[in-house]
């Protein structure tokens, strides 16, 4: 851990298990990142679309589209990463002809599954390497994907001994491991499992990996309700002479209203001890954010908002 | 005919949990199978396929390992519960499965050796994530035809991936059948210098370097000795998947990106005329929270009079202004939640249900940590 903060740097993995909200927080940090004025390039490397629903816009492609002012989205798109490649690099003639190419792929992909990842992270480091954006956001694979993707420069390293591919994995490494450049955002939830798999997630980034930890953000934490005071307050409205008192002024589902309340309370408590072993598990040096609960908005551009409201916030621009 | 859970786990011998992730899907298979193996009966099989290996935790169990391990009657005892059957779990490890496949398929020691021993083989299975996908429904087919179990149920990655997996057989058996892996393995082809004029090759040998070549060249020709052997394998777990004795249990909550992708999941396996036995909505929030009459109530205490204030206070011997204060919080915390019930009351309805049985499993308030909790759960999907 460098302590370089997140948005000083210039390409950002955002990854995190199923279901915590890591395509929102990254939509947040891209949203948050061009507001302030920069050149970002957000990219969505396993193409379901929710980027694109996270900026309500329809899905691009692999070509990069403004979706507002200093902010363009993209589709990884292996197959198309490896025509640029080519282009780039061969000037083959068999580029634009996608039948033999495409076939050639498929083959390649299949035999050796680590020319899909370097492809995915080779474009991502190209974009960074040609300086075309200040920041790169990649919204990446989830927990059980990522170290595999982030690796996999250093898998072909090690497997091609010569070669195009192997040629270029060398500065693919150098910016991949340069912790000024490029960094590696866990989103994780309060809650049991997301909060395990982060600290395993740590360690094997940490193990199998080059790339640094920036940080980890805490999305969903919930609000506190009751301090010891008015808890105890609390606890003598939902006894039955606080509910009878209750019910005969306020209506009969008066107690429904203190079950709620209830609830929150208890979803709480158990959330504060989930990221209380995530904070120990962590150690001092790995920046934790926390992101609230968004009760009112669950996606679409206004939350997006509110989540790179609550980041420039808690990371301080 | 009867869809309830209680009939699936009765009748049918496979049950797949599939759907988004970060939704208690691990959970609530292994809370199908501990409930089919305590009041069913029968010998019950758990298969988690998730790389995440967090059926040992909810199974309150340490160190599932590749092995299928039985669940002691003690962890059933400690939950005051006398099992009709019995449970038994086991967890994917990719390595040790591949392994074991090649090994069982392999025509002699020395293919074999080459196979395990070539670094393209090691690091398709130790590294990549793709092969998690073959070998597990491969592991689904082996355990099922040993015909040791009475029901299995699996767990399985988070949607896209776990579709990726419902098409990892017939896409192994087309790679195997591919024109392009005939020709490159073809006898002619094992001389580099003979592949290397072909046009294809120029290109994958400059951009891959030769030895690279010839390492993929030399996997795929040792495999070839179990081409048949693959493809036929291949097929018969693509035929188990659309089994009539195998079903599909969605998972989701009903949040609306799980839900979302839940949904994508449902059209894509009714696409694949794959058998949706039931839908699981997990954290379901109490119905009051998006009914008229609390809703009333809370309107009627953010309404409340310093009057009111005082006599409930009074009443109780509390102080007033804490009374006033948790009154403001608790209406607070239930227009919140209030807000999230009926968002998500309404996506619920707009589910495609199809012909699946739907299931409902409240919020709980604390994690599931041991087989009393489990089984909590799976009464809820057996009675529902």
């Amino acid at each position: 851990m460098t302590g370089v903060p997140h948005a000083e740097r210039r390409l950002l993995f955002v990854t995190g298990k199923g279901g915590v909200g890591k395509t929102s927080v990254a939509a947040g940090l891209a949203h948050m990142l061009a507001a302030e004025g920069r050149n970002v390039l957000a990219c969505e490397v396993d193409a379901k679309g929710d980027l694109a629903s996270a900026f309500e816009v329809s899905a691009p492609g692999f070509k990069p589209e403004v979706v507002s002012e200093g902010l363009r989205l993209m589709s990884m798109d292996t197959e198309a990463s490896l025509r640029e490649y080519l282009k780039l690099n061969l000037k083959i003639p068999i580029v634009g002809r996608i039948g033999p190419l495409a076939r050639a792929f498929d083959f390649v992909a299949t035999a050796a599954p680590g020319v899909k990842e370097i492809l995915t992270v080779g474009k991502l480091c190209w974009e960074v390497r040609e300086k075309h954006y200040d920041t790169v956001v990649v919204d990446a694979s989830a927990t059980g994907h990522i170290v595999g993707q982030l690796a996999a420069p250093q898998a072909i390293n090690d497997l091609v001994k010569v070669g195009l591919i192997r040629s270029q994995t060398g500065w693919m490494l150098d910016i991949l491991s340069d912790p000024a450049t490029t960094g590696l955002v866990i989103v994780t939830t309060p809650e049991e499992m997301p909060v395990s798999e982060t600290l395993e997630l740590r360690a094997r980034i940490r193990d199998e990996t080059t790339v640094d930890l920036a940080g980890v953000i805490v999305n969903r934490v919930l609000p506190e309700r009751f301090s010891p005071k008015t808890e105890a307050v609390f606890e003598a409205l939902r006894s039955p002479a606080g509910t009878t008192a209750l019910v005969e002024r306020f209506g009969e589902a008066s107690a429904s209203v203190l079950d709620a309340a209830e609830l929150a309370t208890s979803l709480r408590r158990n959330r504060i001890a989930h990221l209380a072993t995530l904070r120990q598990g962590l150690g001092s040096e790995v920046p934790l954010v926390l992101i609230p609960y968004l009760f009112q908005r669950a996606d679409g551009l206004r939350a997006t908002r509110q989540f790179a409201q609550h980041l420039a916030e808690e990371l301080d621009r | 005919m009867s869809r309830s859970l209680q009939h699936l786990l009765g009748s049918k011998e496979i049950v797949i949990a599939c759907g988004p992730g970060g939704v208690g899907k691990t959970t609530t298979a292994a809370a199908a199978a501990a409930v089919a193996a305590a009041r069913l009966g029968g010998d019950v099989l758990v298969l988690t396929v998730d790389p995440a290996r967090r059926l040992a935790d909810a199974l309150g169990l340490k160190g599932i390992g590749n092995e299928v391990t039985e669940v002691p009657a003690s962890v059933f005892e400690a939950a005051g519960e006398t099992p009709t059957g019995r449970l038994s779990a086991a967890m994917l490890d990719t390595k040790q499965s591949w392994d074991a496949l090649i090994t069982t398929h392999a025509p002699d020691a020395e293919t074999r050796d080459k196979i395990l021993g070539n670094p393209l083989y090691k690091n398709i299975t130790e590294r990549f994530v793709q092969s998690h996908d073959y070998i597990a429904m491969e592991r689904l087919y082996e355990l099922h035809s040993s015909g040791a179990w009475d029901l299995i149920v699996v767990d399985t990655p988070p949607t896209r991936n776990a579709l990726d997996f419902l098409d990892a057989p017939s896409r192994l058996a087309d790679f195997f059948s591919s024109r392009l892996l005939r020709w490159l393995i073809a006898p002619r082809a094992s001389a580099l210098v003979g592949i290397a004029s072909k046009p294809f090759t120029q290109v994958a040998d400059r951009i891959l370097g030769t030895q690279f070549l010839a390492d993929i060249t030399e996997f795929f020709m040792s495999l070839q000795s179990m081409y048949d052997g693959f493809v036929e394998r291949s097929k018969a777990v693509t035929r188990l998947l659309s089994d009539e004795r195998t079903t599909f249990m969605v998972v989701s909550s009903s949040e609306t990106v799980p839900l979302r992708e839940a949904e994508f999941f449902a059209t894509e396996l009714a696409r694949r005329d794959l058998d949706i036995g039931a839908v699981v909505l997990n954290r379901i929030l109490p119905a009051a929270l998006s009914q008229d009459a609390p809703a009333a109530a809370a309107h009627r205490i953010a309404g409340r009079s310093s009057g009111e204030v005082d006599e409930v206070a009074r009443i109780l011997g509390l102080d007033a202004g804490l009374v006033d204060r948790v009154l403001a919080t608790a209406v607070a915390s239930f227009e919140d939640y209030a807000v999230v019930a009926r968002r998500e009351a309404s996506a619920r309805e707009q589910f495609p249900l199809g012909g699946a049985h739907l299931i409902e499993v409240p919020q709980l308030e604390h994690d599931v940590h041991d087989m009393a909790g489990l089984l909590e759960i799976g009464d809820r999907l057996l009675n529902s």
